[in-house]
């Protein structure tokens, strides 16, 4: 009972007014910041880092996570009604969303994905105030053959997400993985693929350039032209019935959203992988286990719950080898471990000794910033609809310029603002063929840290491939991952077989 | 459309080459006792992109792939138009960024786009254009400390980050 | 004066005396220049690591007591091991509204890759706030409790079942892993990774043997029991570890440090550079910074002016020995 005691001190200090005040100013910002094009919590959390200072540690990492949840939440809103994922955690969320935002069910979608981080994120800290100390040792178990098996079991869920053109989709994929490997290798410690000498390049190519490109040029390139100068005005209406009605639908997809949540968290829990593949696998499982795999990534609801599920089931549970080992377990808890360690406070096993009081009214602040993040974010569907309502020609100048303001953000470098504009031009080149692009998006993310679990596995085993298999976990992930693989292959091959050579590409 | 597929499939093809050639400038091959070395993991995926482009080129022969049977144009006169203003517009405001700054190149942009390409009258057209900078410049510049490019323009806003940051 | 009595305590006496000339002739110079817009803060590195966290730190002691007159923006420029913030920053010479974070790689970038074209001793020295250090580290679980059984250790085990880890080739962790094995006669096997933090865990993990961590990424392991350090690479004792011997007092002089500085582009005007240092004075001489560095093992080390680009040349040299008796550079 330590730690429903522990807990109910944490939500005195989460109650008191000011941190309140900063859990629902929190929400809001990350809302915001998350629907915008661009900026992710990474960024929110980086830059709102040294406001902080005004406020005691306690107060200054509760709005910070506030805002973390918010920003998560808020990847989902421009994921559905723009295509656009704002961050890479949200790139799951567009396969779904967006179709159902042009089938003129966006309010159903912005309201499931609410739900389902809502759902995410409470499963996963409830998970957290229980077993916080023994998944410590869980993240601790996990090097880099464990990462590399992970990555492997992430790239296996990719299989699903291609057309029906498998060399297009293999495609997508290596070069997603090759441009992923520009700039350093970490390894050796040289640049590589350098092109053209342009120093922009050491930097590498970042997701949020290529996904912004492909999904926000190219995509409202290619919108213009089917548009053909028309313009296409969306019907849609939003009534507080229609919210409720869409609250109850989400009954059906509640076996999914669970999975999505446990899923989440665990991977999260894990350093190094973070939100994105957990989201990934999430979508990739409810597809799997759907009964209808062919509805999705054509606007099933179920496409959008999972993911939103896991991704922010997968940020709460980031923080738990923050706090526990101060290890990020994503690139926004990096950044929020070096909150704490300017605050003066050590991450780490001692922290729950030590800082019981900001522990817990971290955590109880976690719940309070679940709920406002949800009941904000239902209120502000209404405005949101808005959007879809406006013309064309207004709509899409604005998100070019989103897209131009958004992609210059993060790095503050022109560079990024032409490669976006070239992966733009490429994307919709490449679309009109049926090259699938999603695969590439995700394999940028995934390349960095599948290339370096493997050369650091391979270099403590001295080059031998055994290790990924001999260690307990790794082998077992492994083989779970090259079970997925096989799966569609295998049955692809039996369809084919039986429907005659080829006869299945029509 | 036919082709366009042809056309890709053998540009990419020689992008993967470039690649492999680029890669290459790190050692490509197994290094005893460590593994892969630094170019291998980008040379035998470009490797890979090189094959899946031959892949495709043979299923165009064979006109298995839905473009490469289609006989409908990849680009008609109208969406080349659409294609050409869509992203001409772009070139020219990223180009314009660089000199006379965010600030002078978004109006223009969004003028350009509501009032001549959708043809809204001014009433719609100004609050736009004149509302997106000024949210642009407190949201990034204000609230988030995002100095955003300026170009020559740049003194003007002198001032103003004396009276809002200062 | 507590300045000089924190860094004589600290006992790094040829340092004290550069510190007090310098903080003499810093102070009122910096009336005649101000900045007119934000200014860029570079960071040599990506976000969330060491360099990352201490320039944040420092932008937000600086806001806390509104030192500047407009914000600190930093901007993180980490590509090629910072080759990309040293062109940014060479091309923006005399701009005075850009400046520079750094670390060693502040030396061994530039001399990795001299298709850069940088030159560190024509940059505008600002001030040298910090010197971060480094330790030995094992995991607590394992018996070793000195220099002398780790080096047994070692040599029982052999390369290829011995693994160091440590961040990317040709950078700190294994310039000193480097050092270690040319002093000892001994051979591991040097495993990168992305950052000190996971450098740390993967100890814990037991997935690697050993690391050379500073102390301000092994301390919260090390407070749970988790880690234990063997030796210092300092000339003294640091004080958070009082019962951890230097390498020298062992009978080897094995010495690294990673500096933390602040430069500018090159060429800017004396008076922008006198407003700058001004600033990171009193930066430097704020509660929370000396503090930090009590708390994290970072030993004091203010250094200004020319001295500073002086002492970065030198240490440029010392690095480029080093590079070159590990095969890095020719």
């Amino acid at each position: 009972m330590d730690v429903l005691a522990a807990l109910m001190d944490g939500f005195f200090i989460a109650f008191e007014p000011l941190n309140l005040g900063l859990v629902i100013f929190g929400c809001m910002a990350g809302l915001f910041i998350g629907a915008m094009p661009g900026l992710g919590s990474v960024n929110g959390v980086a830059i709102l880092l040294p406001m902080t200072f005004l406020v005691p540690p306690t107060s200054a990492i509760i709005f910070l996570a506030a805002l973390y949840y918010g920003a998560m939440y808020g990847g989902a809103i421009s994921s559905i009604m723009l295509g656009i994922p704002g961050a890479s955690t949200a790139v799951a969320t567009t396969f779904d969303g967006r179709p159902m935002a042009l089938k003129g069910m966006a309010d159903k979608a912005l309201v499931g994905a609410a739900a389902a981080s809502f759902v995410g994120g409470t499963i996963s800290i409830i998970l957290f105030t229980a077993f916080a100390p023994p998944l410590a040792d869980v993240a601790l178990a996990f090097g880099p053959p464990e990462e590399f098996a992970l990555m492997m079991l992430a790239f296996a869920t990719f299989i699903g997400l291609g057309g029906d053109d498998i060399p297009k989709t293999f495609f997508s994929i290596f070069i997603g993985l090759v441009m992923s490997s520009v700039g350093l290798d970490i390894i050796s410690g040289n640049p590589r693929l350098i092109f053209m000498d342009l120093p922009g390049f050491y930097h590498g190519i970042n997701f949020l350039v290529l996904a912004i490109g492909i999904y926000g040029i190219g995509e409202m390139l290619w919108t213009v032209e089917q548009a053909k100068g028309d313009v296409i005005v969306t019907k849609v209406t939003v009534t507080v019935r229609g919210i409720i009605e869409a609250l109850k639908d989400l009954r059906k997809t509640k076996k999914v959203m669970f999975m999505g949540s446990i899923l989440g968290f665990f991977v999260g829990i894990l350093p190094a992988a973070g939100a994105t593949p957990g989201s990934l696998m999430a979508y990739g499982v409810a597809r799997t286990m759907s009964k209808d795999p062919d509805s999705f990534g054509k606007g099933n609801i179920e496409g959008v719950v999972a993911p939103e599920a896991a991704n922010n089931a997968a940020s709460t549970g980031s923080m738990l080898p923050m706090l526990t080992l101060g290890i990020p377990g994503s690139p926004t808890t990096a950044i929020l471990l070096g909150g704490m360690v300017i605050w003066g406070l050590e991450p780490g096993p001692m922290l729950f000794i030590e800082h019981k009081e900001f522990v817990w009214g971290l955590i109880a602040s976690l719940y309070a910033a679940n709920f406002f993040a949800l009941a904000i974010n239902i209120a502000f569907v209404p405005a949101f609809m808005m959007v879809l309502k406006m013309p064309f020609t207004i709509l899409a100048p604005i998100i070019f310029i989103l897209c131009i303001v958004g992609g210059f953000a993060p790095t503050q470098d022109m560079h990024d603002v032409w490669l976006m504009l070239v992966f733009g031009v490429m994307g919709y080149l490449m679309r009109k063929l049926d090259y699938p692009l999603a695969p590439m998006v995700l394999a940028i993310v995934l390349g960095p840290l599948a290339e370096a679990s493997v050369r650091q596995s391979l270099m403590m085993s001295h080059g031998s491939f055994a290790t990924f298999f001999e260690r307990p976990i790794s082998g077992t992930i492994m083989l779970i991952a090259i079970g997925l693989f096989a799966w569609p292959i295998f049955s692809t091959v039996r369809k084919r077989f039986r429907s005659g050579a080829y006869g299945a590409e029509g | 459309m036919r082709l366009a597929e042809l056309v890709m499939a053998v540009a990419m093809a020689i992008f993967s080459l470039y690649l492999m050639w680029k890669s290459a400038e790190l050692p490509i091959g197994w290094i005893e006792g460590s593994g892969p070395g630094g170019g291998a993991f980008p040379f035998w995926l470009a490797a890979g992109m090189l094959i899946c482009c031959i892949w495709i080129i043979v299923r165009w022969a064979k006109r298995l792939s839905p473009p490469s049977r289609s006989t409908e144009s990849y680009m008609n006169a109208m969406s080349i138009k659409a294609f050409l203003i869509g992203a001409g517009s772009l070139t020219v405001l990223i180009g314009g960024i660089h000199i006379v700054g965010v600030y002078v190149m978004v109006p223009l942009f969004l003028i350009f786009h509501m009032r001549y390409l959708g043809g809204h009258p001014w009433t719609v057209t100004a609050p736009v254009a004149v509302g997106m900078p000024v949210f642009t410049f407190f949201f990034f510049e204000i609230a988030l400390h995002i100095t955003l490019p300026k170009g020559y323009t740049e003194p003007a806003f002198y001032p103003l980050y004396e009276y809002f940051l200062g | 004066m507590r300045l000089i009595t924190k860094a004589a305590t600290v006992g790094f006496a040829s340092l004290l005396a550069l510190s007090v000339s310098a903080t003499s002739f810093s102070s009122d110079a910096a009336a005649a220049w101000k900045p007119q817009k934000p200014v860029e803060f570079v960071i040599m590195a990506g976000k969330g690591g060491g360099a990352d966290r201490l320039a944040r730190f420092i932008q937000g002691i600086i806001k806390k007591h509104g030192f500047a007159s407009l914000p600190f923006v930093p901007i993180n420029k980490g590509g090629g091991s910072g080759a990309e913030a040293l062109r940014y920053v060479r091309d923006k010479a005399g701009d005075p509204h850009v400046i520079m974070a750094t670390l060693n790689s502040y030396y061994t970038t530039p001399l990795r890759n001299p298709g850069l074209g940088v030159d560190i001793s024509k940059f505008t020295p600002i001030a040298r706030m910090a010197e971060d250090t480094f330790q030995l580290w094992v995991s607590s679980d394992t018996k070793i409790m000195n220099v002398e059984q780790y080096v047994a250790a070692v040599k029982k085990a052999g390369m290829a079942n011995w693994k160091m880890g440590g961040t990317g080739k040709g950078a700190e962790d294994s310039l000193v892993t480097a050092m270690l094995e040319k002093t000892y006669g001994f051979q591991v096997t040097y495993i990168p990774f992305k950052g000190g933090g996971t450098v740390a865990k993967q100890l814990i993990g037991k997935h690697i043997n050993s690391t050379v961590n500073n102390p301000s990424e092994q301390m919260g392991f090390f407070q749970a029991g988790k880690s234990r350090p063997l030796a210092t690479f300092t000339p003294n004792r640091l004080k958070v570890f009082p019962n951890v011997p230097t390498f020298r007092e062992l009978g080897h002089d094995l010495v690294y440090f990673m500096q933390r500085s602040v430069v500018a582009p090159p060429g800017i005007s004396k008076d922008a550079q006198a407003y700058y240092v001004g600033v990171f004075e009193k930066v430097y001489q704020s509660k929370e910074w000396q503090t930090y560095l009590t708390k994290k093992g970072l030993l004091p080390g203010w250094l200004t002016g020319d001295k500073l680009t002086s002492y970065f040349v030198k240490e440029r040299e010392a690095h480029r020995k080093l590079l070159a008796s590990m095969g890095e550079i020719k």
